[in-house]
């Protein structure tokens, strides 16, 4: 098994967690696991990338063209990371509006549910539930019990499955 | 699933590396991409109950001489650093290859190629040669994790200092890493008087020189450091590339790729100072064609000899910049002569950073503009760098210049006339501590007239909230010693000297204009101003202020002052409504933004107000 995947979004949406969680996500299923994070200054507002790289690989980086899936916490940074995306790879998009062509309004349902930091595991929630990542519901719910700090993991789980469900 | 495997960052993987190889004496002061390195050694050696003395220095100099004298105890120690950081700690680095070390010594400087979050993308491996010290340079997490131990070893063998240097790329890296557990040799600290080797007075340099030299000779023959044939182009190969830390990963996943495999050799330097020698013989001798692949300088292709590899300074490779992975399978491309063209990266802008919602910084700026809306700027290094964005930040240089850039201005401006412009300078309470108190004092003893504001949010906040020297906690949590701010000021000479909360705008401007009829005065000279408010992103200080319920009446003209002067996130036009609203999931209620409508459209209810 070999995945690429992007995670885009501005500092602040929870982008770390998420490349965290998918990371975690790919051990759990014995794969091993690269990933490259944006730290510093960005962090404060502004355009940030995370990619995930699960199965043999030795660059930390995904190419232009070759990422297998795009999970968009920011519509905005659409135009910016697209090009990561594969031809015939699937896009998920955090974006307000009805749901469709991968467009999920993330931060309005984690919004309705009291939590909008949980965005970001509505969007991964959606892209399991659409079986567009390399692993299942299950493998990310057991990341979900094994890394959530003991206050927040009804509200991670909760998000998770809002997403998964989703039927837009 | 591997249980002795854990997903560990670059910067965390070395942090294990050390306290599983029995470092004893960790320093560092923090700067993107290397301040997660200590953290995960005080977070390691509390999980592993390794004993071991980690601290957030006051600056990089003084971070080295404490992990350097440490090592002369015979035990091990590290000190960990960015690359503009070894600038700070240069003068202890240089004379420390001479004296040499007797615990090992490892010198982790993070290099940022690009650069993402630093301002230079200087090579630290191009200082190492300069300071005539061994660096490695890691490809991935689980390498540099590897290489602290390879360090260590390569340090005491030889009595010298190794750098480690790993690239953003690596330190913001994850990967699954194996993780052991500490190896305890229990040294006890020793220190033997030895004046020609502590002391060396010039007399005993050109032996220690000497010494210096013959110790890099043998690396540059040790076998362990030959470079790596990692793939190969068939047995007649005639080309070969030669690579190191993260580019040599983009080009070995490259190049097992299709049209590529079976084109050239590959070698990975994984200690591209000093190159070996043997290795710079036998490419000579073997191959007809060379590409040398590195970040960020040509550091190996200057060893082995640009009249006969291509690389970065011959032009084949860009002279500048990050060799990110479709850079380099464009160059690969050319130099193995496979069609096909790299796809290139995104052209849009993305969306610039600025200070969080609620920021007292932003209050203190506001409060500067208002008040001087000719002064000069000058500003420094930390989350407040982002004043820019509203016109309250004119320069920035590195740690701690903007009090001596106040005065330069001020000698400059005074020169032709009494009317000089107000100059307010900025600075960070962690940059204070690192490089603007000598400043200040010079500032001072040569009589300039500007005015100083440190922004006191009471830590380190840009680079992940390390705490400063002023709160009396050190970098395991324990209690240490407070060093007041107020006090070194007044230390400093200085004798105007105010406090305030910046969240409270008209008493700010009223101490700044206080300040500048100082400054202006018969017997005046540097004002300080502490603008004093925590850091909003921490819970505690959030829970610690009043949360106004914040919106924007139907007064508001739509005249965007508040989100182009202001800059808070919160802050969102709402272009159908043609005015501008309050984004509830990011304002923090501060009010401070009530100030900057000019028609009193945004108002404040609730709590005390
Ligand atoms: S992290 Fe703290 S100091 Fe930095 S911008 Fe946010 S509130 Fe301001
Ligand atoms: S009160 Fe105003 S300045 Fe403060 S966070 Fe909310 S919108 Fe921003």
């Amino acid at each position: 098994m070999k995945q690429q995947i992007v995670i885009s979004g501005i500092g602040g949406q929870g982008v770390l967690f998420a490349t965290r969680v998918i990371a975690e996500a790919a051990m759990e299923e014995g794969l091993p696991v690269l990933t490259s994070e944006t730290h510093g200054m960005a962090m404060r507002g502004g355009t940030v990338i995370s990619h995930v790289k699960a199965g043999p690989f030795q660059s930390p980086l995904i190419r232009p063209g070759q990422a297998d899936v795009g999970l968009f916490l920011h519509g905005g940074n659409l135009e910016l990371h697209r090009p990561f995306i594969r031809e015939g790879g699937s896009l998920f998009v955090n974006r307000p509006g009805p749901a469709a062509d991968g467009g999920i309004d993330a931060a309005k349902l984690a919004a309705d549910f009291g939590h909008p930091v949980i965005a970001n595991l509505v969007l991964i929630g959606h892209a399991v539930g659409r079986g567009a990542l390399f692993c299942g519901a299950d493998t990310l719910r057991a990341v979900l019990r094994r890394i959530s700090p003991p206050e927040q993991l009804e509200i991670n789980r909760k998000g998770f499955e809002i997403g998964f469900g989703f039927e837009g | 699933m591997n249980r002795s495997e854990r997903i560990l960052m670059g910067n965390e993987a070395i942090g294990r590396g050390l306290v599983e190889n029995d470092c004893r004496i960790a320093a560092s002061y923090p700067g993107t991409p290397a301040s997660e390195i200590l953290a995960s050694v005080a977070d390691f050696a509390a999980e592993t109950g390794a004993s071991i003395h980690t601290e957030w220095s006051v600056n990089e100099k003084a971070a080295y001489e404490v992990a350097l004298a440490a090592s002369y105890t015979g035990k091990r120690a590290a000190v960990s650093m960015k690359q503009v950081g070894l600038n700070v700690a240069a003068d202890p680095v240089t004379r420390s290859t001479y004296l040499g070390t007797k615990g090992g010594l490892v010198l982790i400087v993070a290099d940022d190629p690009g650069p993402h979050s630093s301002q230079t993308e200087q090579d630290s491996r191009l200082f190492a040669l300069f300071a005539k010290l061994p660096v490695l340079d890691p490809s991935s997490p689980r390498e540099a994790k590897d290489m602290t131990g390879e360090a260590f070893r390569l340090s005491e063998k030889y009595e010298l200092p190794v750098m480690l240097r790993p690239t953003t790329r690596v330190c913001h890296a994850r990967q699954n890493v194996a993780c052991g557990d500490p190896e305890r040799k229990d040294v006890r600290s020793r220190f033997e008087r030895n004046i020609p080797r502590w002391v060396a007075t010039p007399a005993f340099l050109p032996e220690l020189h000497r010494r210096l030299n013959e110790k890099l000779d043998r690396i540059a023959e040790e076998e362990a450091f030959y470079p790596r044939l990692v793939s190969r182009g068939g047995e007649e190969s005639r080309r070969a590339v030669a690579a190191s830390g993260v580019v040599f990963a983009h080009a070995a996943e490259i190049l097992e790729n299709g049209g590529f495999s079976g084109k050239t050799d590959l070698y990975q330097v994984r200690l591209p100072y000093p190159l070996n020698r043997k290795f710079i013989g036998d490419l000579r001798k073997r191959y007809q064609e060379v590409l040398v692949l590195e970040e960020t300088d040509g550091v190996i292709e200057m060893q082995i000899g640009s009249d006969f590899v291509e690389g970065r300074n011959t032009g084949h490779v860009p002279r500048l910049g990050e060799l990110t992975p479709e850079i380099v399978e464009k160059i690969l491309r050319e130099f193995l002569g496979v069609p096909g063209e790299a796809p290139s990266a995104g052209q849009g802008k993305g969306k610039r950073p600025s200070l969080c919602p609620g920021c007292g910084h932003r209050a203190a700026f506001f409060a500067i503009r208002e008040t001087f809306p000719k002064g000069i700027f000058p500003s420094d290094i930390g989350c407040y760098t982002l004043g820019m964005n509203f016109g309250a930040v004119d320069t920035c240089h590195c740690m701690g210049a903007c009090i001596s850039q106040g005065a330069g201005f001020y000698h400059a401006f005074a020169q032709d006339g009494p009317g000089f412009p107000s100059i307010v300078v900025t600075i960070g309470d962690s940059t204070f501590f690192h490089a603007g108190i000598p400043p200040l004092i010079n500032a001072v003893s040569q009589g300039a007239r500007f005015i100083v504001v440190i922004l006191d949010n009471g830590t380190t906040a840009m680079t992940g909230h390390q705490p400063t020297p002023a709160l009396g906690i050190r970098s395991d949590g324990s209690r240490g010693a407070a060093v007041p701010i107020p006090e070194l000021v007044r230390a400093a000479g200085v004798r105007f000297l105010r406090e305030c909360d910046p969240y409270d705008v008209e008493r700010m401007e009223g101490i700044l204009k206080e300040a500048d009829r100082y400054v202006r005065s018969a017997e005046g000279g540097v004002a300080v101003v502490i603008a004093k408010h925590p850091c909003i992103v921490g819970r505690e200080a959030r829970k610690g202020q009043p949360a106004y319920r914040m919106s924007v009446t139907e007064e508001c003209i739509g005249c965007k002052a508040c989100i182009e002067d202001f800059e808070c996130g919160a802050l969102v036009f709402d272009p159908d409504a043609d005015r501008v609203r309050i984004d509830g999931t990011l304002c923090i209620g501060c009010a401070v933004c009530v100030h900057a409508c000019p028609v009193g459209a945004i108002t404040a209810e609730g709590e005390d107000r």
